[in-house]
């Protein structure tokens, strides 16, 4: 099946006195895949989001087959066939997974019969690359479980073109695999047009027929992926030749153990364990690395240390002592966090990035005197920390929620980054960022640990625990179920505990 | 049974009577800040809705002769403002509370002002259902006296929670007030939803201010409402957002209402208007017992989000 699915020509958007896209053009072909590939804040976002009519382009126009189609808002491009899953997730949080995925339907009958919706989605759910809880409230789900929920809401469509925007960013490498492999079947079955952005070159090598990469909002080029190498997608990306060197792991001088937990219970929000009778410590200059599918705990426990979530049973102490995650506490021990999904949950979406960098250190001098605040100060400090971090556009007065998904997170981490950290939680860290952040993210935890910081990494990224972590833990259904080291580490096995089957024959 | 004892079963049916005569316009406008408050916003006017509803009803039911005329006129006043309402709070940086606060002045102003001339004459109220005629205590007589509005709200409570549920329009309202960019993934029209919900949550609190006017207390003054309109906002928080919640909230609230009145019926005045302040005061009490995380989970999410 060949032929063209969906043409963008020319289209350019501009927010404010930020040219996003610069008359970018795209041609998608049916029955394949197709990646967008391009630094963070790139425009891959934007580009999308004009194509399915969430914003209106300033010029250009969206050809669908053959004929130019008006697409003004996304009811149009589900008309039309055009189904997309968002970075941000746009699920109902107080709504089962049924009622989102019933809801997406369009065209729903006046009156729904939830019988008959129920076994019916239940039905297809049967064939599709994972099974989600039809019952469960969206806002009890993990990041990757929401994730695959989006996904199975489009498919569940039967779209003409389907768009994910980083699918997969919180998926672990069997999933995302098992996800992409699926939908390239449906699409050299089907004929659906898939346009895929990822940050992930492994996903574009294995997955993609075809590679556009964006610039600055610009078109920088389109290959057949069979034709270019990993090296020229990531010049064609960063318009030079990339030269990351992974900063060295100096052994560290033994410090005696920042942080430990001892017995911890936590429970979700219907009131079940998440996390059961968890201990582990973490000496100064030291990464510990927790490994793990998500939904298996890590995101009570990243609450709980952040002092988001009370705990039911154990206790945490911090440089020997006891610690309830006060803000006191937080600022005396120098312990930072950056949760997952931090837009969502270390961040004040409508609040400017200047306010939200300021969280940390807003009320001491000199951001605070006599408890007014010095805007301008906070504002000083916040230039520093989106230079360093490179965050784009350097604009400290824009809310934190217009930038893109990518530069959300280097904002949040340059927050918690900053200041020499002695305790440091991290849950995914580079979510969606592009490759030569992930570098550079890295070389700060790691830098962050040569000087002294007990680290904690809670990340589904097994390549990224294995490079960094001095020791590796496995996080499953809310316990600790298997240690190693990086240098004795075997992905199957990691894999096979993350996956809770402890008793197979791979375990010790 | 001595005298004493029947006495106190008396103020216990005066006080169930009551639950539904007093309770009724509680349910009406907490049904509608319900229906608003669903799709991400909060109306904070139904007091004034609720005290034009009173006067236009008593008003059109004096004209016309009938009374239920003067329901769908309530009605029709109340839609009005609801829909001034959503126009405005749809203006780019409005804030709907203040937007509720200004029409609620407004509205008593103008109830107060347009209803001078209906202090003086009588309307034709809206009849009630005996059920009790077989009965020859007169306090079990009149707390059977069931007004059809009533019924039509204790019915219209569980039919909101089936809409929201099991309808495309529930669903529609439901993810508008949960989450904006969802709505707009979905393409629904966020502003347009609102304006209906707004609306349609407008034409309730005016109705229960024609049950006001046109049934009980009955007549047109200006010291009719005593501030049900708000008060149904806090029932609307105690009842969690689920209409039929809003039922059972609207029936204690008119219960304890009606406490005062009872207990003088049977010569106890000391204390009079403590009594009268019991819905406040249960008000208060009930949203601090059952203000938890739980309460804030079941919020609509753009209301939670602000
Ligand atoms: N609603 C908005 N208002 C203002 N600026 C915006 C808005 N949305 C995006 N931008 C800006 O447009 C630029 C492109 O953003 P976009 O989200 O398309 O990037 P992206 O390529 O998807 O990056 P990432 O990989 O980080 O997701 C960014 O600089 C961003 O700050
Ligand atoms: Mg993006």
């Amino acid at each position: 099946m060949t032929g063209l699915a969906l043409e963008a020509i020319n289209v350019s958007k501009r927010f404010g006195d930020l040219q996003a896209l610069d008359r970018v053009s795209l041609k998608l072909k049916k029955g394949g895949i197709h990646a967008l590939l391009g630094e963070n804040g790139a425009g891959k976002s934007t580009l999308v989001k004009c194509i399915v009519g969430f914003y209106t382009p300033d010029e250009g126009e969206v050809l669908l087959g053959e004929h130019q189609q008006l697409i003004s808002n996304p009811r149009d491009a589900h008309d039309l066939g055009i189904g997309m899953v968002y970075q941000h997730f746009t699920l109902v949080p107080n709504m089962t997974v049924l009622e989102n995925l019933v809801l997406a339907r369009p065209r729903l009958p006046s009156i729904i019969d939830w019988n008959k919706e129920r076994m019916a989605i239940a039905e297809r759910m049967k064939g599709m690359p994972f099974q989600l809880p039809l019952d469960a409230p969206v806002n009890h789900l993990a990041a990757g479980e929401k994730q695959k929920l989006e996904i199975i809401k489009q498919l569940l469509l039967d779209v003409k073109v389907l768009i994910l925007d980083e699918p997969t960013s919180v998926l672990t490498p069997d999933e995302a695999d098992e996800v992409l492999g699926q939908i390239k079947d449906m699409a050299r079955r089907t004929g659906l047009a898939v346009l895929m952005i990822t940050h992930k070159f492994r996903e574009v090598v294995l997955y993609a027929d075809d590679v556009t990469v964006l610039r600055r909002g610009r078109y920088v080029g389109s290959e057949r992926v069979g034709d270019v190498s990993v090296e020229k997608m990531s010049e064609m990306m960063v318009g030079r030749e990339f030269s990351g060197t992974a900063l060295a792991r100096e052994p560290a001088a033994d410090q005696g153990v920042k942080l430990a937990i001892d017995a911890l219970t936590i429970e979700d929000d219907s009131g079940l364990p998440a996390v059961s009778n968890l201990s582990l410590t973490v000496k100064g200059g030291e990464i510990v690395g927790i490994a793990g599918v998500s939904g298996n705990g890590q995101r009570e426990l990243v609450e709980a240390l952040a002092g988001q979530r009370p705990t039911t049973g154990g206790e945490i102490r911090v440089m020997g002592e006891r610690y309830r995650g006060e803000r006191q506490e937080l600022l005396r021990h120098r312990f930072h966090c950056l949760p997952e999904e931090p837009l969502r949950n270390a961040s004040v979406s409508r609040m400017s990035v200047a306010e939200n960098l300021g969280f940390r250190c807003f009320d001491r001098p000199p951001h605070s005197i006599g408890g007014f605040l010095r805007r301008r100060a906070i504002n000083a400090y916040a230039q520093r920390l989106i230079a360093e971090f490179k965050v784009s556009p350097a604009n400290t007065a824009i809310p934190i929620g217009n930038l893109s998904g990518g530069n959300v997170q280097r904002a949040i981490l340059a927050r918690e980054l900053w200041d020499q950290p002695n305790v440091l939680v991290v849950a995914n860290p580079c979510f969606g960022l592009d490759f030569t952040a992930v570098a550079e993210i890295h070389a700060r935890l790691m830098a962050a640990r040569n000087a002294g910081a007990a680290v904690l990494l809670i990340s589904e990224d097994l390549d990224e625990i294995i490079e960094l972590a001095d020791r590796i833990d496995v996080i499953s259904d809310g316990r600790l179920v298997y240690e190693t080291t990086p240098q004795a580490a075997d992905p199957i096995v990691i894999g096979h505990h993350m996956a809770g089957h402890a008793g197979e024959p791979h375990a010790h | 049974m001595n005298a004493d004892d029947i006495q106190w079963l008396n103020v216990f049916i005066a006080v169930l009577g009551g639950a539904t005569r007093v309770g009724t316009p509680f349910l009406f406008v907490s049904l509608g800040e319900c229906l608003t408050e669903k799709s991400g916003r909060i109306n904070l006017g139904l007091e004034g809705n609720l005290i034009m509803g009173a006067m236009a009803g008593y008003g059109i039911s004096w004209l016309t002769g009938s009374p239920w005329l003067g329901v769908f006129a309530a009605g029709a006043t109340g839609l009005v403002l609801g829909f001034i309402h959503a126009l405005l709070c749809q203006q780019p940086r409005v804030n709907d509370i203040a937007v509720g606060i200004a029409l609620m002045i407004l509205g008593t102003g103008l109830a107060f002002f347009l209803g001078k001339p209906l202090i003086q004459p009588s309307a034709p109220k809206l009849a009630a259902v005996h059920l009790a005629s077989w009965s020859d205590n007169p306090a079990l007589r009149s707390a059977l006296e069931i007004n059809i509005l009533f019924v039509v709200g204790a019915l219209l409570a569980p039919a909101m929670a089936w809409f929201f549920k099991n309808t495309r329009w529930g669903l529609a309202i439901r993810t508008v007030g949960e989450s904006d960019d969802a709505a707009r993934a979905m393409g629904l029209d966020i502003n347009g939803v609102r304006m209906l919900a707004t609306m349609a949550g407008g034409f309730l609190a005016g109705v229960g201010g024609a049950f006001l006017s046109l049934y009980y207390p009955g007549g047109w003054s200006e010291g009719l409402s005593s501030g049900q309109g708000l008060m149904a906002v806090a029932l609307v928080i105690f009842a969690r957002w689920d209409p039929i919640r809003c039922l059972y909230a609207s029936l204690l609230f008119g219960g304890a209402g009606a406490l005062g009145p009872a207990l003088q019926s049977v010569g106890v005045t000391s204390g009079y208007y403590l009594f009268n302040a019991a819905p406040y005061a249960l008000t208060l009490v009930l949203m601090i017992a059952t203000s938890s995380t739980k309460v804030r989970s079941r919020m609509p999410g753009t209301l939670a989000a602000r």
